[in-house]
């Protein structure tokens, strides 16, 4: 087993707005190992974004609280350090990608300039070796001709070239944690694809671990090597990616799901949704939060919020359907029909 | 077979100076039946949403015709005709933050159209108008008194396919629909906009990068690269049996939510090769085209 690098414990983060106190993360909790993916997925809102901005202390204060639990990188808790501490652990030990390549480097600078800066700040090499570094990252994420893009303003280049220099900023320090919040939804598929081998790549030569933010249940199977699913604030399923995408047991997943085409089985039904819209966190609703959405729905869950089952050593589900005195509730055909052809595939593929 | 509804012949529209264009649509032809959805995908920057917004005449063309119903879409035209026009083709566009006002009201914004084409007599029958079609988009009445800014992304891109058809049009383009929204909302109005496909006999050129959405809710598909359709068939044809290597490192890249295939996904790497001027569609198999010489299509074809 590898070492632990990261462990948020029961994580709260609460807003100050004009209409009142937002409880946008509600008690998170989860683990991070060395060289391993996590992704975080859910609709916009459910917290996924601020759970990853906290772990970065990029909450703006005082309108963001930080209203309880830890955030251990390394067994040592960053929450309550000062900001001029926290500068350091910044592109040091944690780094981050951003969503839109467009608006995340800075237009008025040379991009060289942009990944020199970040190693002259956090190394002590001198000039001359930082930009041989900074070259060497070109070089590693896939940009052709990289003495001359050194010299180069971000308008000139691509989305998908642009989105690989804001991947060589991140590494430029060579952090052992790399946050990527949905850093190829601004993409093509194309591009996309090799955004992702990239950051694939990366990961091997350099036994990065990276938490994965994304709203695509396609690129999570295609990067994660565990998932947690977060609704309203709070982690309702979490396992490792088969265990998630072959035995889904919270109905959200079910939905998620079901609301991607099935091309496998060349179904043209009507894709599954889910009705309605996320509650409002100024106010989150009595026990489960999901429950109003929830077509199968128990009497206990608008009375109790449901507690994290296990469903194996690696697979956790916060829904009462896993009571043992619940009704036993089977995975709706849509979604089954879609994992069975999955499974059968990959079975004849083996033989 | 139904009817044609809309036709393209030879489209072109360049941009930048005579000496220097920029090809963004390069001779294309396609035609859209009625009642059917013709899916036109590609990466950015191949000219898709030029198409649709070509065939709409938010620019004017190069070269080429476009026929609707038979009738030059570009010719010139008396007011009369141009209005006649606009109420039979409308669209619905990517981004729903910045295609509706901000400083108008949902009903102020669904009923721009009853205003311009004088479609009712009094403000109750107006109101009464943008209720039923607030309802068939699955939003309530009591929405119309609302601003842009209050509603999410998905109610918002509701309003955008409400007033896209508060003309009653037959032809929809859909440029990017779904793209800005989430996986859950995406669904939604997917099935919204197929719900009302049936219900109204619509006819859709649906726009998108994203491929399994696309193949869901088309029954054709043209893939498009480098301002030129490359590939054209149904969309299981497409899907199952991409001939066009394009089509199939296109295809390559689309993740699906399948993670023991996804392990073992390999991407295929499109090397674009050069064509002479004697490349044209070629009907493949019964309705399926490829763009190319005789020698490629011989030679992808095995």
């Amino acid at each position: 087993m590898s070492r632990k690098l990261l462990e948020v414990k029961d994580l709260k983060i609460n807003f100050k707005t004009f209409t009142g106190l937002v409880q946008a993360v509600r008690g998170v909790t989860f683990e991070l190992y060395e060289g391993e993916t996590l992704a975080i997925v859910g609709e916009s809102g459910s917290g996924k974004s601020v759970t990853c901005n906290a772990i970065m202390k990029l909450i703006p204060e005082p309108q963001g609280i930080y209203a309880g639990g830890e955030i251990l990188l390394e067994g040592k808790d960053l929450i309550p350090l000062k900001e001029r501490d926290m500068t350091k652990v910044r592109g040091n030990d944690i780094a981050m990608i951003f969503q839109d390549p467009m608006t995340a480097l800075n237009p008025t600078m040379r991009i060289g300039n942009q990944i020199t800066e970040v190693i002259l700040k956090h190394t002590k090499l001198s000039r001359v070796e930082a930009k041989e570094r900074a070259l060497k990252l070109l070089e590693l994420v896939g940009i052709p001709m990289h003495e001359r893009r050194y010299k180069q303003y971000p308008h000139e280049l691509s989305g998908g070239m642009r989105q690989r220099i804001v991947i060589a900023i991140a590494l430029a320090a060579d952090p052992k944690l790399l946050i990527a919040d949905e850093p190829t939804t601004a993409l093509d598929v194309t591009i996309q694809a090799q955004i992702l081998e990239l950051m694939k790549d990366i990961q091997k030569k350099r036994n990065t671990s990276i938490i994965f933010i994304t709203h695509d249940l396609g690129v999570v199977a295609n990067v994660a090597d565990r998932v947690a699913v977060m609704y309203a604030g709070q982690i309702v399923e979490y396992g490792t990616v088969n265990d998630v995408f072959y035995n889904p047991k919270h109905p959200y997943t079910w939905g998620l799901l079901g609301s991607m085409p099935d091309l496998q089985n060349n179904s043209k039904d009507l894709l599954r949704t889910i009705p309605g819209s996320p509650p409002d966190l100024t106010n989150p609703p009595k026990g489960d939060s999901f429950a109003p959405r929830n077509e199968y729905a128990l009497a206990i869950d608008y009375e109790k919020e449901p507690p994290m089952y296990k469903v194996s050593e690696t697979h956790y589900a916060k829904t009462w359907l896993l009571h043992p005195d619940a009704p036993k509730i089977p995975v709706p055909e849509s979604v089954s029909k879609r994992i069975e052809g999955y499974l059968r595939e990959a079975q004849t593929n083996v033989n | 077979m139904s009817t044609k509804l809309l036709e393209v012949r030879n489209l072109k529209q360049y941009f930048g100076t005579p000496k220097n264009p920029i090809k963004a649509v390069d001779g294309i032809n396609f035609e859209i039946y009625e009642g059917e959805t013709l899916g036109l995908v590609g990466e950015s920057g191949c000219g898709k949403s030029t198409t649709g917004r070509s065939i709409i005449r938010l620019y004017d063309i190069t070269d080429g015709e476009v026929l609707y119903q038979g009738k030059n879409v570009h010719s010139s035209k008396s007011r009369n005709e141009l209005k006649q026009f606009n109420r039979e083709m409308q669209m619905i566009f990517q981004d729903p933050y910045a295609s509706l006002n901000p400083r108008m009201t949902a009903g102020e914004a669904i009923s721009e159209g009853f205003n311009i084409h004088h479609l009712y007599k009094n403000k109750s029958e107006r109101n009464e108008m943008v209720g039923s079609l607030l309802e068939a988009v699955g939003l309530n009445r009591e929405h119309a008194n609302r601003y842009a800014h209050e509603f999410s992304g998905g109610q918002r891109q509701r309003i955008g396919i409400a007033r896209a058809l508060s003309l009653n049009p037959s032809f929809i383009i859909a440029d990017e629909p779904i793209s800005a929204l989430d996986v859950s909302i995406q669904a939604q109005v997917v099935n919204l906009l197929k719900k009302l496909q049936y219900e109204r006999n619509l006819t859709y050129l649906f726009i998108a990068h994203d491929l399994s959405m696309v193949k869901y809710i088309s029954d054709r598909i043209a893939v498009m690269y480098k301002g030129k359709i490359v590939e054209l068939g149904p969309s299981d044809e497409i899907y199952n049996h991409p001939i066009h290597p394009y089509t199939i490192s296109l295809l390559s890249a689309v993740p699906l939510p399948d993670p023991l295939s996804e392990r073992k996904r390999k991407r295929i790497h499109y090397v674009h090769e050069e064509t002479d001027n004697n490349a044209s569609m070629h009907e493949v198999y019964s309705n399926h085209f490829v763009y190319g010489t005789s020698d490629q299509i011989h030679r992808w074809k095995n």
